[in-house]
This record gives C-alpha cells, structure tokens and sequence, in this order.
C-alpha cells in the first residue's frame, strides 16, 4: 500500500472527487427542504428545488410588476457595471503605483509609508464619508470598491516588480534602456501575469465592497436584491442569486485565468 | 543614416578605444575593506581573466567597471575619462544567469538592444527598421548557432544555450568592453567548451576589450592575453576585513610582452586558489 501522500488521483477521478463536495452539498439541500416541505407546505427557509426554480424563472423572464424590467438581469447588469469598472480602475492605478514604488527607489521611499498606511484604513469605516461627499449615486459604491482593493494591487505588484532580479534591470541598462523603456519594455510585460493574479486574488473582496454597498444604498443591483427580500424572508430569491453570485465571480476567476495562459505564455513556463 | 553610427559604441575606430586604467583605487564598506590600491593598465582589445579566492573583491572591482559602484579612494577610468556611475550601453555584461529576459523569445531578446537605442519612446521599431534589425539580430543568431531556437523563450533553453544568448544579447550593440562575471560557472564542462570558442570568435571579431571572472584556473590560461590575481597580502585574525585584497599577480599570457609565468607565480596562484 502506498502512502498517501503519493497516491494521486487520474485525471477522471479528480473530476469525480471535484464534483463530490457540490454533489453532497446538493443531494442534503434536497433531503433537508423536502423534510421540511412535508412538515409544513408554507415552509420559507428551505424552498423545494421546484420552488428555486419558479422564482428564478420569474426573475429571469418575466416582467416585474411595478418596474416592468426582468429584475435578475437588470441587477446583474447592474452589479457588472459597478464592478468591472472598479476593477479596471483599480488595476490601472494599482500598476501606475505598483510599478512606480517597485522600480523607482524615490517614488518608493516617497510613497511606501503612504500606501502602507492607506491599506490599513478599513475601507467600510469610510463609505460613510464616501456617502456623504459622492452622495448616494454609482460613484460612491465603485470608490468604495477601489479603495477597498487598489492598496492591496499596488503593494502586491510593488513587490513583484521589486522581486525582479537586478541582474536583468542591469542588463537592460547596459543594453541603452533609459527609466522610461525599463517600466515598459522590462518591467510592464512581466507585471502583467502579476496583475492578473493579483485581480483574481481581490476579486472576492471586490464583490464583498459591492454587495456592502448595494445593501446600503441602491435602487437595483445583486447586493441590494438580496437585501431587499431579506425583509420578506424570501429564501426562494435569496438563494438563487447567491449561487449567481458565485457564478459570476467564478466565470470572472476563469477568464482572467485564460488570459493569463494565453496572453503570457512564458510566464507558465518554469524557470 | 544608421543611428547607431552616432552612438560612442559605434564601429568608428577612433571611438572604439577601451583602455582601461586603474590608478589607486580602494573600495571599502564601512570598516570593511574589500579592495586596496588596485593599480591596473589595460590596452585595447585586451582579454583579461580575473582569479582569485571568494570575497576577494574580484566582484566588486567588476561592479565599478560597470558603473553600478564606485570606488572608495582613486580613480577607475576609460579612455582616461572617469567611468559613468551608472551601466552604460559602452560596457556590456553577462552575469552568470538572470540576464535574461523571460518574456521574450530568443530573437527578441537580442533584438532588444537595437529597438532601445533607437527608439526611446515605445522601445520598439516599426517598418523598414524593424526589418534591418531584425537581420541583424538574426545574423548574429545563425553565426552563434542559437537560429533554430529563434522562437523559443529562454525557460526552453538550456543553460549552455542562454549563456549563448544573453552574450550575443551584449554583444550586439559592439560595447567597448564586454564584462563576464563568471559566465560558465554553473555549465557542464563539454558546453563550458564550445562557449570558450563562442567569446574567443566574438572577441576576434568585434574590437572589445574582455574582463572576466572565473574560478576555473586552466579557463583563465586558456582565454585570456592577460591573468590578473586578486588576494589580499595582508590578513589580521583579529580583524579580517582590515585589509583588502589587491592585484597579487598579472601575467601577460598572449600577444606583445607576453612570457611564461614564473615558478614563483605559479606556485603563489596555485596557494591562492586553494584557499
């Protein structure tokens, strides 16, 4: 018998052990409403599986009501909106800061404390503030979500670019590089893969800053549906859009993953 | 016109001149003295390999040829000016390893040189330059055996084969002086081989003067014209970094002046080395 430690799973099995977890997850879901759907037909904590699906079908193709809109794609889009400009945003001045106090010492002994200090403000102590001075419309839930993820961008990709052997920005000046064609022909290009790692490390405190701000203050989005229907106990809605959360946020992992491999390929390579 | 024809590395004879002196330089870190009184004269289109045991400032002295630090006391010049206090594309280098640039592939590795030189702004050329740099960096590729590997990123590469890239890398932009710092010191022995006819053919043919660092003794006999020995003559065991080390031996090997090394060097490089 070998150990364990050196028993590794074909490539079939993994899959099958992957999808155990959710399988179980699911088959206890099921057991777990219908038991409680036996007791009581009105139960609202644990809706059936059939339940789930009516509303999640009325969500995503009928016409509310009262706005005339198919509320889960009108907060979806919302929510993406919000979120994939805080990213961008966030990345950009992130690489602009990382890049900046990685490679130039003087921006870094001018700016580290700063940055260093910034990111230990916690960023929902400030959404009062943001409230107040940016009012109640988007800008104040994406500056949420920028501040809450961009101190994080900008000293992980300062370390990376501070982690670049000096062998190689040596080279670079022997070869004529000026400051300038340093950052973008040596450093930007083996930041990117960085960056794309670092956005997938922050993406879920994206979502949290997002949904925090929408249970706040919104008049649409995922985060505000959510807390809307609390109100109501309305498990059969609560759910659903949890699990599309979680969709959403893995799909976006999973992208930012294949760019990664298929826009830099050499980073996948060992050294 | 070729815009590198105007760079003070360019092929004009005139400017190409690498005399290299060292008048009374000491380098010290604190209390630490790494090096002292290093005097040195070295003519054009030299090959110098530099010996000596670890710590003995074999380094540091490279380092100051480069730019990246200066020295203590004294003056370290080229061509009788001071040297620039930063890597500049006149003195090439080629370290041991990590010189190379991950994210490029072979070809654009040795193509990078010419697209920093001429264009400052984007660091990349575009049309007609593109394609005289291209054959250019591919010419060089065939010549050191690397063209079939043009596409390839240096994490395919042996290490045999990246030292050859990451010395035509520098060599491309014809620097007065190209630094080794021990280039073939983490390579098989049959690779360190074709790699020693690799430098002695760039060298014939480019007119750079050559410093490199080695710890192999019979490499440095082999390549250079001139052997320099750096050991510290004086040693306290109270106090270890008191003194520094200086040029204990140099040997002409090749070329004018040049004479088999007396016993007494031999005997003296052998201790050094043993140390």
């Amino acid at each position: 018998m070998r150990r364990l430690v050196n028993r590794h799973p074909a490539r079939g099995g993994a899959l099958a052990l992957g999808a155990l977890p959710f399988i179980i997850l699911a088959f206890v879901y099921v057991i777990a409403s219908n038991l409680r759907a036996a007791h009581n037909a009105q139960d609202k904590l644990l809706p059936t599986p059939s339940a789930l699906a009516q509303t999640l079908h009325n969500y995503a193709f009928e016409e509310d009501r009262r706005s005339g809109a198919r509320l889960l794609w009108l907060d979806t889009g919302a929510s993406l909106k919000r979120i994939l400009i805080a990213l961008a945003l966030s990345a950009a001045i992130g690489l602009t800061f990382g890049v900046m106090t990685g490679v130039i010492p003087l921006a870094r002994a001018t700016l580290s404390p700063f940055i260093a200090a910034l990111s230990m403000i916690p960023p929902l102590a400030v959404l009062p503030i943001l409230f107040i001075v940016l009012g109640l419309g988007e800008v104040a839930k994406i500056a949420l979500m920028v501040i809450g993820i961009t101190p994080v961008i900008v000293r992980d990709l300062a370390l990376r670019a501070g982690e670049l052997p000096t062998e190689q920005l040596i080279k670079a000046q022997t070869l004529g590089a000026s400051t300038w064609q340093l950052i973008v022909r040596v450093v930007l290009p083996q930041i990117w893969p960085r960056l794309i790692d670092s956005l997938r490390l922050t993406l879920g405190a994206a979502w949290l800053f997002l949904i925090a701000a929408e249970a706040i203050a919104s008049t649409e989005g995922l985060g505000y549906r959510i807390f809307l229907v609390r109100r109501y106990l309305a498990m059969d809605v609560i759910i659903p859009y949890v699990v599309w959360i979680t969709l959403l946020a893995f799909t976006m992992d999973w992208m930012l993953r294949w760019i990664r491999s298929n826009a830099c390929p050499w980073a996948e390579m060992a050294h | 016109m070729d815009p590198l024809e105007r760079l003070p590395v360019g092929r004009d004879g005139a400017l190409a001149m690498a005399r290299v002196t060292a008048r009374g330089v000491w380098k010290k870190y604190g209390d630490h003295v790494v090096l002292e009184n290093v005097n040195l004269d070295v003519g054009d289109h030299e090959f110098v390999t530099i010996v000596g045991a670890s710590g003995c400032g074999k380094t540091t002295f490279l380092k100051m040829l480069l730019g990246i630090d200066s020295p203590s006391r004294g003056a370290l010049l080229i061509d009788g000016e001071p040297i620039v206090p930063e890597p500049m594309p006149d003195r090439g280098i080629v370290f041991q390893r990590y010189s190379l640039f991950p994210h490029l592939t072979v070809l654009q590795n040795v193509l990078l040189g010419l697209e920093l030189q001429r264009s400052r702004i984007l660091g990349r050329l575009f049309g007609s330059s593109r394609r005289n740099a291209l054959m250019r960096a591919s010419a060089l590729l065939d010549s050191i055996g690397l063209a079939s590997a043009r596409d390839k990123y240096p994490a395919q590469l042996s290490g045999g084969m990246q030292q050859r890239l990451s010395i035509a890398q520098s060599v491309i932009l014809k620097p007065k002086i190209l630094l080794l710092d021990e280039p073939f010191g983490a390579l098989d022995p049959g690779i360190t081989l074709d790699l020693h006819k690799l430098i002695l053919d760039l060298w014939a043919a480019n007119e750079m003067t050559i410093f490199m660092i080695t710890h192999d003794i019979k490499e440095s006999f082999q390549l250079g014209t001139r052997l320099l020995v750096f050991d510290k003559v004086r040693y306290d065991v109270q106090a270890p970094d008191a003194y520094g080390a200086r040029i204990t031996y140099d040997i002409r090997l090749r070329g004018p002046g040049a004479r088999a090394p007396t016993p007494q060097a031999m005997a003296g490089l052998a201790e050094t080395m043993s140390l």
